[in-house]
């Protein structure tokens, strides 16, 4: 039986200082890495003999502006269908060089993954073939999905918090 | 194949305008297969090299119905984004709706009464077998054999009639409320889908595998065609139907039952080749699946209320809004995004038509997810296409392309 214990117990007896902020959130384990060492802790979870963690199922980009110098979270889940258990790995990249690794070589679906999570908040995945926009037009010239562009028209008055109370 | 080599150029002018190498020593044309394209049942575009009738490669251009939901998203308080999810798979728009509420409902840590879950179920299984009705039958119109398609539309047009009884919406539907359904079950909408699911259906499915399943140009025109191998379809993060068609019984209501799915007899169907006859058959038997599970949840209907009660985050009746104080307060306060979520992150996913359905939501405890994501079983898989019909003729990528069941809306969120 694997547990979210057992998965911090291993991933921390194989990797030790590489791995760090462990927490759980509703019952699912997340951990950190740094981006040198992403495709190391992914791999070694893909091929493990009793974790198996052999699906990736999401890659996604977050961006938090107030976490100096690491402003951009790249997210990957991954399931291990034998063990019925999920775990979520963050790499935080900074502003001025949001640079992970690509996963491609691991799972071929990380590829349009990858590439949303480039054309929404401009995280580059080194080592991917094809790194372009995909759901944008290719001459949009900034990273829509970052905190900095305000939905929408910020002069509008009828929707301003204030005038509710908030 | 790097990406500069996917395109060539015909002219010398063309290479240099556009930057791709020029076609040389060979007969290479490009078509293009969509944006529109009646094949392609929504608007994405493939643009194929062929070699003669062989498809050398194709390039894939999606995003033209990308409506930023993600976006939109971190701006609207938690009940307005179930719109949002209606208008991804808008051919099961219910399992949308419903994989929300449950996600919010996570994160909220609202217990839903085991009569809600059941009336969720009923319509989850009602969306998945109108998703099927229609990938299967629109594989016969593309393979050419338009009755087939006739037929079944009748049925999906009376599963729509009960999403109009539940909601008065049929294809975007907003069904449910964070906590519970908008309202119960009511006896025309018991009726009718008993009706459905005893009678009309079975009947008018059962003809359908009739005409399709032993038919010799369809089979001529699926079988072994677009197959892909088990290992290759779970690197590309394939799920749902198309998955089962390799022989993996990966089905998130199995594997992590939500909704009391865990009630529920009923078997998971696999294929055996994940060639498109094989996706076609598991669909089909999927329809009789979910109607076995239809007709288990209505015989086992549990008594007792419908939502939850959970003032702060269920949206009261309106009678009750416009009668009582209280109500009106709650409604007000859930109206104008007053209420605060918890702070934290939650990962929830339901078996939607198309494979795992998941939403990853942030919140920072403001009135609005601090970043939503929608992990779209679609996007995911469609990129496996160019593999899937290289080497093969136009007249195959078709089938090939209905049989993934690409939905648009789901594609480009």
């Amino acid at each position: 039986m694997v547990d979210n214990q057992r998965l911090v117990d291993e991933i921390r007896g194989q990797f030790g200082e590489k791995v760090d902020q462990f927490e759980e959130h509703y019952g699912l384990l997340n951990f950190s890495t740094a981006p040198e060492t992403l495709v190391e802790v992914v791999e070694y979870l893909q091929k493990h003999a009793v974790l198996k963690f052999n699906f990736l199922t999401d890659v996604t980009g977050i961006h938090f502006p107030d976490n100096e110098g690491a402003e951009f979270c790249s997210t990957y889940l991954l399931h291990s269908w034998e063990n019925r258990i999920r775990l979520r790995i963050k790499v935080f990249v900074p502003k001025a060089k949001p640079e992970v690794p690509t996963l491609i070589p691991l799972f071929k679906g990380a590829n349009w993954m990858e590439r949303e999570a480039f054309d929404f908040f401009g995280i580059i995945y080194t080592g991917h073939p094809n790194l372009k926009r995909i759901l944008n037009m290719e001459d949009m010239d900034y990273h829509p999905m970052r905190k900095e562009y305000a939905l929408e028209d910020p002069t509008r008055r009828d929707k301003i918090d204030d005038l509710f109370g908030r | 194949m790097t990406e500069n080599k996917t395109i060539v150029a015909r002219t010398r002018e063309e290479a240099l305008a556009l930057n791709i190498p020029l076609q040389e020593e060979n007969n290479y044309t490009t078509l293009n297969l969509g944006p529109t394209h009646p094949a392609t049942h929504g608007i994405f575009q493939n643009i194929l090299t062929m070699n003669g009738e062989r498809i050398v490669s194709s390039e894939m251009t999606v995003g033209y119905i990308h409506r930023a939901f993600e976006k939109i998203a971190e701006r609207r308080a938690f009940y307005q984004i179930t719109t949002l999810t209606d208008r991804m798979n808008y051919c099961s728009s219910p399992i949308n709706n419903m994989g929300w509420h449950m996600t919010v409902e996570k994160l909220l840590g609202v217990e839903v009464p085991k009569r809600a879950q059941y009336i969720r179920v009923i319509m989850m299984e009602l969306a998945r077998i109108a998703d099927h009705l229609i990938c299967s039958s629109v594989m016969g119109v593309d393979t050419g054999a338009l009755s087939v398609f006739l037929y079944v539309m009748q049925e999906r047009e009376k599963i729509y009639e009960i999403y109009e009884e539940m909601c008065g919406a049929r294809l975007t539907t907003n069904m449910g409320r964070v906590g519970g359904m908008e309202r119960d079950l009511s006896p025309t909408a018991i009726k009718k889908i008993k009706d459905l699911v005893y009678n009309s259906l079975p009947k008018a499915f059962a003809e359908f595998e009739k005409l399709l399943n032993r038919n010799r140009i369809f089979r001529d025109r699926t079988i072994d065609v677009g197959a892909i191998s088990q290992e290759t379809a779970i690197s590309y993060g394939f799920t749902g139907p198309n998955l089962r068609a390799t022989g993996v019984d990966y089905d998130l209501r199995v594997l992590e039952p939500y909704s009391s799915y865990e009630d529920f007899e009923f078997e998971i169907p696999v294929g055996h080749n994940g060639d498109t006859y094989d996706r076609f058959r598991v669909r089909n038997a999927e329809v009789w699946e979910s109607i076995k599970i239809v007709k288990q949840a209505l015989e086992n209907l549990p008594e007792g209320s419908y939502y939850a009660n959970e003032n702060h985050y269920y949206l009261p009746p309106k009678e009750a809004v416009y009668t009582g104080m209280e109500a009106l307060i709650y409604h007000f306060k859930i109206i104008m995004g007053e209420i605060d979520a918890p702070v934290g992150e939650v990962y929830h996913a339901v078996e939607g038509g198309n494979g795992e359905l998941g939403f990853y939501l942030i919140s920072d405890g403001g009135r609005a997810p601090y970043r939503l994501h929608f992990r779209r079983p679609c996007f995911i898989y469609y990129q496996a296409f160019a593999e899937m019909i290289a080497g093969g003729t136009v007249s195959e990528a078709v089938p090939i392309l209905s049989s993934l069941n690409v939905i648009a809306g789901e594609l480009d969120a």
